[in-house]
């Protein structure tokens, strides 16, 4: 079976988040960058699901050029194929995001390669819109499945398993489908050396994509007012845990 | 008028439902239009009288029984056939999973942008909204365009309130226009919960750790710790990442957010992922090596010492003051 990923490039926050001075963007002048969590699984997933049933995985981001650095590090964990939608500037919204994705499948598939799969994180981790992965189902009519914590693969049914209100869910889908995965799904691997060696090495299908309209258009950012609070320091290591266990008292959790 | 779409289990409207039918009624009544109200399944009918409380003048109920196993496509058509027949200036859904999900559905099919996860909503040609980014770390302002509005409501970020009609009452029942295709993704059947222990969005105390912890076998003193307190144990997304901990533990933007009474967050460095997670807690109790560690600035009370040595030495004081 064929899989596409979509992934995202988003930066490694820290402790806290600082922003630009025109308010558009996290400063990401001192912060690496990875994909977002579910995407990571979605990788993971692809990866799994083609050393299970054969074909082929390719991953897909739409970002600037160095989002080439995550296209590899998936490639690295066993993606085969890693194509780019070159897009600088700001940030897209879903609807734009989703249009420019669905134009590329088509273009795949009328060079005769269709995907069986499509597979998407449920949500960004930074702009969390929770909704590329539905838009793009309906641009090529295809049924779509979010949250999915557990997939199974069955003579061309896939069998979707996610949390709902009170228990699990299942569903059941004839492929060619879109999954949005959330993490849990799996533990995504580490990239390996060899891998590293051999992700250097892929072509990547480079496209560049103009910026659509924006229907959800950003004006700015901020952060959320912090209740900062003052710490009260209980005391260093065993001098601490005297006052530690009068406060569990105090808060009425300690066993009677 | 503005429509809020409305969930229900069991025969109940869901709380972050009437958090979003307040949020729709403080919007209409600025706006100057009734509020209305979707309801989807025949399940739904007991919950439809007591929608007027919440000033709602006006259920739609789409109350075929085929509905009642969830399908998002269809219930996305049970909304945009709304649209066509009331037009709505917005319509309005919890930020649960159904609701990002049917409100996602509902602006692909119709072309539309959504603003997922609002917090508060200002009205307009184009609506002012401020919605969460980064789990809540961040919020974004932003314009919402499109003939019709359309968003969700971050879950919590309200109260729910009663307060009044518009004025009228009226139920009006209908039958979408549905296509085979609104039912390929659909529930086949469902599992529950397994039972047992206390889950970790319910507990009153939760012992979470980090890479400080050291190993899975670190873990054992939390473990005995939240047992003590009548908690669960919880962890942070470098523990899980490691394989130390189940992802059902992990505690944060990707896995579960927790709301207990106080949270002893034992070697967790407090990455705004993590903290978003945690932020329902009343108080914070930090155990840590490290006085910078980011998330002193989140805590009431912080023990700086090695989790090893301060976790066991807790747990012996706690069996001490119950022996007495």
């Amino acid at each position: 079976m064929d899989v596409l990923v979509c992934v995202k490039r988003v930066p490694v926050t820290g402790g806290r988040i600082s922003l630009t001075e025109d308010e558009q963007d996290i400063d990401t002048r001192f912060l690496g960058f990875t994909v977002s969590p579910h995407e990571e699984c979605a990788v993971e997933e692809a990866v799994r699901l083609v050393g299970a049933h054969g074909g082929s995985s390719t991953v897909l981001t739409l970002g600037p050029a160095a989002a080439e650095e995550q296209l590899r590090d998936a490639m690295a964990m066993g993606a085969n194929r890693g194509v780019l939608l070159e897009a600088e500037g700001p940030e897209w919204d879903a609807g734009a995001t989703a249009a420019a994705i669905a134009r590329v499948i088509e273009g795949h598939r009328d060079a005769g390669v269709a995907y069986d799969l499509l597979l998407f994180g449920n949500e960004s981790a930074d702009a969390g819109g929770y909704q590329v992965g539905v838009r793009v189902a309906h641009l090529l009519d295809l049924p779509c499945v979010t949250g999915v914590k557990q997939l199974e693969i069955v003579d061309g049914t896939a069998v979707a398993r996610r949390e709902g209100p009170g228990g699990f869910e299942i569903y059941e889908v004839t492929l060619p489908a879109v999954m949005t995965v959330k993490e849990g799904i799996n533990l995504p691997r580490y990239p390996s050396i060899p891998g590293r060696l051999r992700a250097k090495k892929v072509t990547i299908e480079r496209l560049h994509v103009e910026r659509l309209e924006q229907g959800l258009e950003k004006v700015r950012l901020r952060l959320p007012q912090g209740r900062d609070k003052q710490v009260e320091i209980l005391g260093d290591g065993a001098a601490g845990v005297e006052r530690a266990v009068e406060i569990l008292r105090q808060i009425g959790v300690m066993p009677s | 008028m503005i429509a809020g779409l409305v969930e229900h289990e069991g025969g109940v409207v869901t709380e972050p439902s009437l958090q979003t039918l307040t949020l729709g009624r403080r919007l209409a009544e600025r706006v100057g239009v009734p509020l209305a109200a979707l309801v989807i399944g025949s399940e739904a009918r007991p919950v439809v009288d007591g929608l007027a409380a919440y000033g709602v003048s006006a259920v739609h109920l789409a109350g075929d029984d085929w509905l009642d196993r969830y399908a998002p496509a269809a219930w996305a058509a049970c909304v945009v056939d709304l649209i066509a027949r009331a037009h709505p200036s917005a319509v309005l859904a919890a930020g649960t999973d159904r609701g990002n999900e049917v409100m996602a559905h509902v602006g692909a099919r119709m072309g539309l942008p959504v603003a997922a996860n609002c917090t508060e909503v200002g009205p307009g040609d184009a609506y002012l909204v401020t919605r969460l980014r980064w789990g809540g770390s961040l919020l974004e302002d932003a314009r919402l365009h499109g003939d019709v509005k359309l968003l969700t409501v971050v879950p919590h970020a309200l109260q729910a309130e009663e307060g009044p009609t518009a004025g009228g009452w009226s139920v009006e029942e209908f039958s979408p226009a549905l296509r085979d295709k609104d039912f390929r993704v659909q529930v086949s059947r469902q599992e529950g919960r397994p039972p047992g222990k206390v889950s970790l969005p319910e507990a009153r105390v939760v012992v979470g750790g980090g890479r400080g912890v050291g190993s899975p076998q670190g873990f054992g003193p939390l473990e005995e710790l939240a047992e003590l307190l009548g908690g669960v144990v919880g962890c942070s997304r470098v523990v899980t990442s490691l394989g130390w901990r189940p992802h059902t533990d992990q505690v944060g933007q990707t896995g579960v957010r927790i709301a207990p009474d106080v949270y002893i967050a034992c070697g967790i460095s407090g990455a705004i992922q993590h903290m978003v997670g945690a932020k329902g807690a009343k108080r914070i109790m930090v155990i840590n090596t490290d006085p910078q560690a980011p998330i002193l600035s989140h805590a009431d009370y912080a023990i700086i010492g090695d989790v090893q040595e301060v976790v066991p030495a807790i747990v012996s004081a706690i069996r001490d003051a119950k022996g007495r």
